[in-house]
């Protein structure tokens, strides 16, 4: 199968990547080789095989859900690029 | 330079100390680091530090008159670790610019425990960014080469770790393995690695790829180095719910002679003996399995009917699970930020810029199976498919104790050879795949070499949790053969 430059755009922006002319033309080329690759997969008759998301699901280990101290604020802001008043700083969200 | 198992008997006597064996890793490093380029990072005055206080330990411990082996662990003995599991203080990058600075504040606890046992962590490693690679070429900060050939590449992505081992920088080292990085290099290297079972150890501070793969693995010169290796930082861990309640796994090779496999059962998959893998793999892959006979195990033709759907199902599910987990790199609240008007231009541009090729293109692809429309044609039918690579291991593991099979189907490849072809690369990994599709443990190492001089690695699969089978079994082959005591030739003129 062949994904179009408008396709690859559209997997980018839901992706948050910015990408050149160039890597467009490159990514629509190599992931359509791969994509058609792994279209092999629909060969299998796959009706009543339910999914394996986890190898041992059902059985979760949840810990108590009891309060403990984390990491100190200051330790986690050492590698922030921004901050200000003990937050990340980040540009406006809204134009 | 000495094994793991070596320099615990020899630091446990005193017959050398900790001092002695991390300034003999750092004089080997010193003078073929510039070569290698093993590491990201090392830390030798932090470890040469960390060794005096482990001789004064030991010195202690001897004065108790009761056995040291019993309560010196890994005391004193150094390790590498690969820059994808974090070390409180040591920067982390993962290979990626997109963490370039970033210093964790806490320990993985992998390697928490390895440090409780006495272990001194030298350095962290190079790898393919974000573990994604067989190759260490798409590290962002260089490739390393493999000790053996310097023109070729060490395998990956767990390359640093193996080329480590391999050039005598340490006795042995931490990796991870979603699809093959442990087991691919190991046998590029021509050392012993180890994947062990899903959940078997903590991704607590392994900085995550593929949630439903990823395993921490370990190299060393032999089954026993590992096996010491894996006893200490396997176990559940309540920082990751994933890690299963079974007892901890302990496991001590005892060096005999004359051991044998009498009672073992051993299937060889024909699926994974294609035509078009290198014939001097299968060769020697052959041997090792007919020495295996001759040591008294039964051999046995299996079959692994659904191995050729490994490949397209890995490269849905884990690119699927990476897309996800690497939303978090955003230059928000750590590694390098490339501004922008708006917050949303921040992750634009600092994603496009910092993110590789090759993580670029699995976020892509990922996103795409993922994507509404696309989702069940691609990720819930990969998962379907799983299910079946996954029953096939099921109903081998009845008929056998372990599978044999080779590692990859070529040796070290030369840098550069797969160009710009991400399927061509994918393919290298074809036979390490369905071990981590199915959570089974996987073990690597080496069985001989091929007309260049590189080592060939065989792999062994099991049950789960019974990890304690494959490195058994290989120990006992190493007890009857030398392949895994052969050093790269710049290693022995020292």
């Amino acid at each position: 199968m062949s994904l179009t430059i408008q396709e690859v755009e559209q997997i980018a922006r839901l992706a948050r990547l910015e990408l050149t002319d160039e890597e467009k033309a490159r990514y629509r080329e190599q992931l359509s080789a791969i994509l058609d690759h792994v279209a092999q997969l629909q060969r299998l008759d796959t009706a009543s095989i339910p999914p394996t998301a986890s190898i041992f699901s059902g059985d979760s280990h949840l810990r108590r859900d009891e309060p403990r101290p984390g990491l100190p604020r200051e330790e986690l802001l050492k590698n922030a690029p921004e901050q200000e008043k003990g937050q990340f700083k980040i540009p406006p969200v809204f134009e | 330079m000495f094994s793991l198992t070596e320099a615990q008997k020899l630091l446990q006597s005193g017959e050398i100390s900790s001092r002695e064996l991390v300034s003999a890793c750092l004089e080997r490093i010193s003078a073929l680091e510039g070569t290698i380029h093993a590491f990201l990072h090392l830390d030798a005055e932090g470890a040469l530090k960390q060794a005096d206080a482990a001789d004064a330990k030991l010195a202690g411990l001897r004065k108790t008159g009761l056995p040291v082996s019993e309560s010196a662990g890994l005391l004193g003995i150094p390790m590498a670790i690969k820059d994808v599991l974090t070390v409180e203080g040591m920067p982390c990058t993962c290979g990626s610019k997109i963490l370039e600075g970033y210093i964790p504040p806490f320990t993985a606890t992998v390697v928490k425990k390895l440090q409780a046992a006495g272990v001194i962590v030298l350095g962290k490693t190079n790898t393919d960014e974000f573990a994604m690679g067989s190759s260490t070429e798409n590290s962002a900060y260089g490739v390393t080469r493999n000790p053996w050939d310097t023109s070729r590449v060490p395998g990956g992505s767990s390359g640093g770790s193996a080329a480590a081992v391999a050039a005598g920088f340490a006795p042995a080292a931490l990796g991870s393995d979603t699809g093959g990085s442990v087991r691919q290099p190991a046998s590029f290297c021509g050392v012993t690695g180890l994947k062990p079972t899903y959940g078997r150890a903590s991704r607590y501070g392994l900085v995550a790829y593929g949630s439903s793969l990823d395993c921490v693995g370990a190299f060393g010169r032999s089954a026993a180095d590992v096996a010491a290796v894996f006893s200490v930082y396997n176990g559940r861990d309540p920082l990751d719910a994933t890690t299963q309640d079974v007892p901890a796994a302990k496991i001590v090779l005892e060096t005999e002679t004359g051991s044998s496999l009498a009672g073992i059962r051993i299937g060889v998959p024909k699926e994974y003996f294609l035509a078009g893998i290198q014939p001097e793999v299968e060769e020697k892959v052959r041997a090792a399995i007919q020495k295996m006979e001759d040591l008294g195990a039964e051999i046995r033709e299996v079959s692994l009917p659904h191995t050729e759907y490994a490949l397209p199902v890995y490269y849905l599910i884990a690119p699927a699970e990476a897309s996800a987990n690497l939303a978090r790199f955003d230059g928000v609240r750590y590694g390098p930020r490339v501004s922008g008007e708006t917050m949303w231009d921040v992750f634009y541009k600092t994603r496009g810029e910092k993110f590789g090729d090759e993580v670029t293109r699995r976020i892509m692809l990922g996103t795409y199976a993922l994507s509404a429309g696309y989702y069940d044609a691609f990720y819930g039918q990969a998962q379907k498919a799983r299910t079946l690579i996954k029953r096939d291991f099921e109903q081998v593991f009845r008929e056998v104790d372990a599978v044999a099979c080779p590692v990859a189907p070529t040796t070290a490849f030369k840098i550069g050879s797969h160009g710009d072809d991400p399927l061509a690369m994918y393919l290298e990994d074809i036979f390490t795949l369905p071990a981590n599709l199915a959570g089974v443990p996987g073990l690597a190492f080496p069985v001989g070499f091929d007309a260049a001089g590189l080592p060939v690695g065989m792999q062994l699969m099991g049950r789960h949790f019974n990890e304690a089978a494959l490195l058994k079994i290989a120990h006992i082959y190493q007890q009857a053969t030398d392949w895994h005591l052969a050093r790269p030739r710049f290693a022995v003129e020292q």
